[in-house]
């Protein structure tokens, strides 16, 4: 079994988010990237099947600043192939043209199966699963927390509201948008990254000239001022604590 | 070609979802700025008395086996099919587990731009966005001669998409659905024997902001204390903190209780999707951007951890009082 994980970094959004002067983009200039969290589950999710099941696991992202450590990190956790997609990414790259610069690559590897997350924040051009899957005729199912595979197929379970689960079947190769692995991503040992970085090889490919064709044009891109907001308590924890109290009381509930 | 907005009806088990009336009254919005009509697109088996309350100036319904409940690979044949034939202004889908597995792979097929997360749409047509966990907003005009569009909740109410007259339904064609990749084997029902939040009056809700598995303590001894119970936003759930029957938002409950004590959670729309018919939010955090301050009634910039203590202690002097 031959599995792929598509995984691209996001602006962390513990950081403060600023927009470029042309008011159209995220200024990108500071912003701290970390691996999309879906991405992330998609690993985990991968790396559980290659236990269960043997095969190999390749990794496969743009290069951006910092993809290093992701890859490395993916490594020290059993990845087998580390591939850093080389291309124009330092900007606001859409999924459209992400999804067209990985096609090729991936489609060398021969994949049965590729994993990405069900969506990333920052998605404004839709989901890059489905857009992956299509570009590859391959079919796509997304929102999945559970994953078997059996031959030439692969059973999943695809989270529906309210807590329901769809119990799916679909031919392979395919292309699965995970939302949550079986299990937590697992941690792993800095000491076992820096093992990683000496023993595993960063393979290089050359993305084709990125094409967005797909995706809107923004206008104006802002952050949102809410008409009404919260009533702020202020004051240290005791009074924050004594006010919450008064709230409580206030809407019955003490 | 025509200058409609088509808009995708969603239906699970015999159940027009919250989102196709959101996402009609966001139509209606529409087509004052563009022309044309709202057009319900109805795919199922057996399934045109779902039309019955759509708000929509017509109803095309694709009838076939294939077509009775979701799938991936049905719905996008059935689609294409229907939208290449005489392409509309705009089609909007869900942001859910139904229209974003679509209207992505429509978008390549059919060589169709596509804007995802739109929250509405301003007077004259343009799109905006809501990305970044709620934190950023996104405008343009919607792309090309026929965009589609994907649909989160929060912009429309779903009254607004619901009508006591039924619209008139035209039944179109369906494309031979063969070969399918992707099949529904069975719905497997949430496990039951936990709490059901959906019917708790009070809620202490834990985020990313918990940090690690044992502060999980505190929070259900504040619960406790309050007589309320406790639930997590999706990252909570997706370490395992809490049991999935706790979960609330898009994936998980829509809960409505008395207060919703949200400690630590930012407010990402798709946790605000859960919690909006909550009569009071209390927001505690420590960012000041976090969206989570936009839509509760009462906030708190303090960091939890210091606050959980005094607070259980005021709780419970006040209870014993």
């Amino acid at each position: 079994m031959n599995i792929v994980v598509l995984v691209k970094l996001v602006p962390d959004l513990v950081e403060e988010l600023t927009i470029d002067p042309g008011g159209t983009s995220l200024d990108m200039t500071w912003l701290r990237l970390i691996i999309n969290e879906f991405d992330d589950h998609s690993v985990e999710q991968g790396l559980l099947l290659k236990e269960r099941g043997g095969g190999q696991l390749t990794v496969v992202t743009p290069a951006v600043e910092g993809i290093d450590d992701v890859l490395y990190t993916a490594a020290a956790k059993g990845a087998d192939r580390l591939i850093k997609i080389q291309g124009d990414f330092q900007g606001w790259v859409n999924n459209h043209a992400l999804a067209r610069a990985s096609m090729d690559i991936i489609k060398d590897l021969q994949p049965d199966l590729i994993l990405t997350g069900v969506q990333a924040h920052n998605d404004l051009d839709g989901a890059l699963g489905p857009l992956l899957a299509e570009c590859m005729q391959m079919p796509y199912i997304g929102y999945i927390s559970g994953v078997t595979l059996d031959g030439g197929k692969s059973k999943v379970k695809k989270e529906y509201p309210g807590g329901l689960i769809a119990e799916m079947e679909v031919a392979l190769p395919a292309v699965l948008g995970i939302q949550a692995a079986e299990q937590p991503p697992r941690y792993v040992a800095v000491s076992k990254i820096r093992q990683a970085m000496k023993t595993s090889t960063i393979e290089e490919k050359s993305a084709p000239e990125l094409n967005s064709l797909g995706g809107p044009t923004v206008d104006r891109m802002f952050q949102p001022e809410a008409a009404v907001r919260a009533s702020m308590i202020t004051g240290d924890v005791n009074e924050v604590a004594m006010k919450l109290v008064d709230i409580f009381k206030e809407l019955g509930v003490l | 070609m025509n200058q409609d907005t088509y808009v995708v009806i969603e239906h699970i088990r015999g159940q027009v979802a919250d989102i196709s009336y959101i996402m009609l009254a966001a139509g209606r919005e529409l087509v004052k700025g563009l022309g044309g009509n709202v057009v319900a697109i109805l795919l199922g088996h057996n399934a045109q008395p779902l039309a019955v309350n759509l708000a929509a100036d017509k109803v095309l319904y694709l009838d076939h086996p294939a077509l009775a409940e979701f799938t991936s690979d049905a719905y996008q044949n059935a689609l294409a099919g229907l939208i290449s034939a005489n392409p509309p202004r705009a089609v909007l889908f869900g942001s859910t587990t139904i229209g974003t597995d679509i209207a992505s792979s429509l978008s390549i097929r059919l060589g169709l731009p596509l804007v995802s997360s739109c929250r509405s749409f301003t007077s004259d047509g343009k799109y905006l966005s809501q990305i970044c966990g709620g934190k950023i907003m996104a405008e343009g005009s919607l792309p090309g001669t026929t965009a589609l569009v994907t649909m989160i909740p929060g912009g429309y109410k779903p009254e607004l998409g619901q009508s006591k007259q039924a619209p008139g339904v035209s039944q179109v064609d369906v494309p031979a659905l063969e070969a399918l990749r992707v099949t529904l084997t069975r719905y497997i029902e949430p496990e039951a024997g936990d709490v059901d939040i959906s019917k708790e009056s009070i809620l202490v809700s834990v985020g990313r902001g918990i940090q690690t598995q044992d502060n999980i303590e505190l929070a259900e001894e504040l619960a406790k204390a309050l007589g309320g119970t406790v639930c997590g936003s999706r990252p909570v759930i997706d370490q395992g903190w809490l049991a999935t029957s706790r979960l609330v938002g898009k994936s998980g409950k829509h809960v409505k209780p008395k207060v919703y004590l949200a400690l630590g959670i930012s407010g990402a729309p798709e946790h605000v999707e859960g919690i909006t018919d909550s009569d009071t939010i209390i927001a505690i955090n420590m960012d000041p951007r976090a969206p989570i301050f936009d839509i509760a009634k009462f906030g708190a910039e303090v960091d939890l951890f210091d606050l959980i203590d005094p607070l259980i202690e005021r709780v419970k002097e006040s209870k014993g009082a």
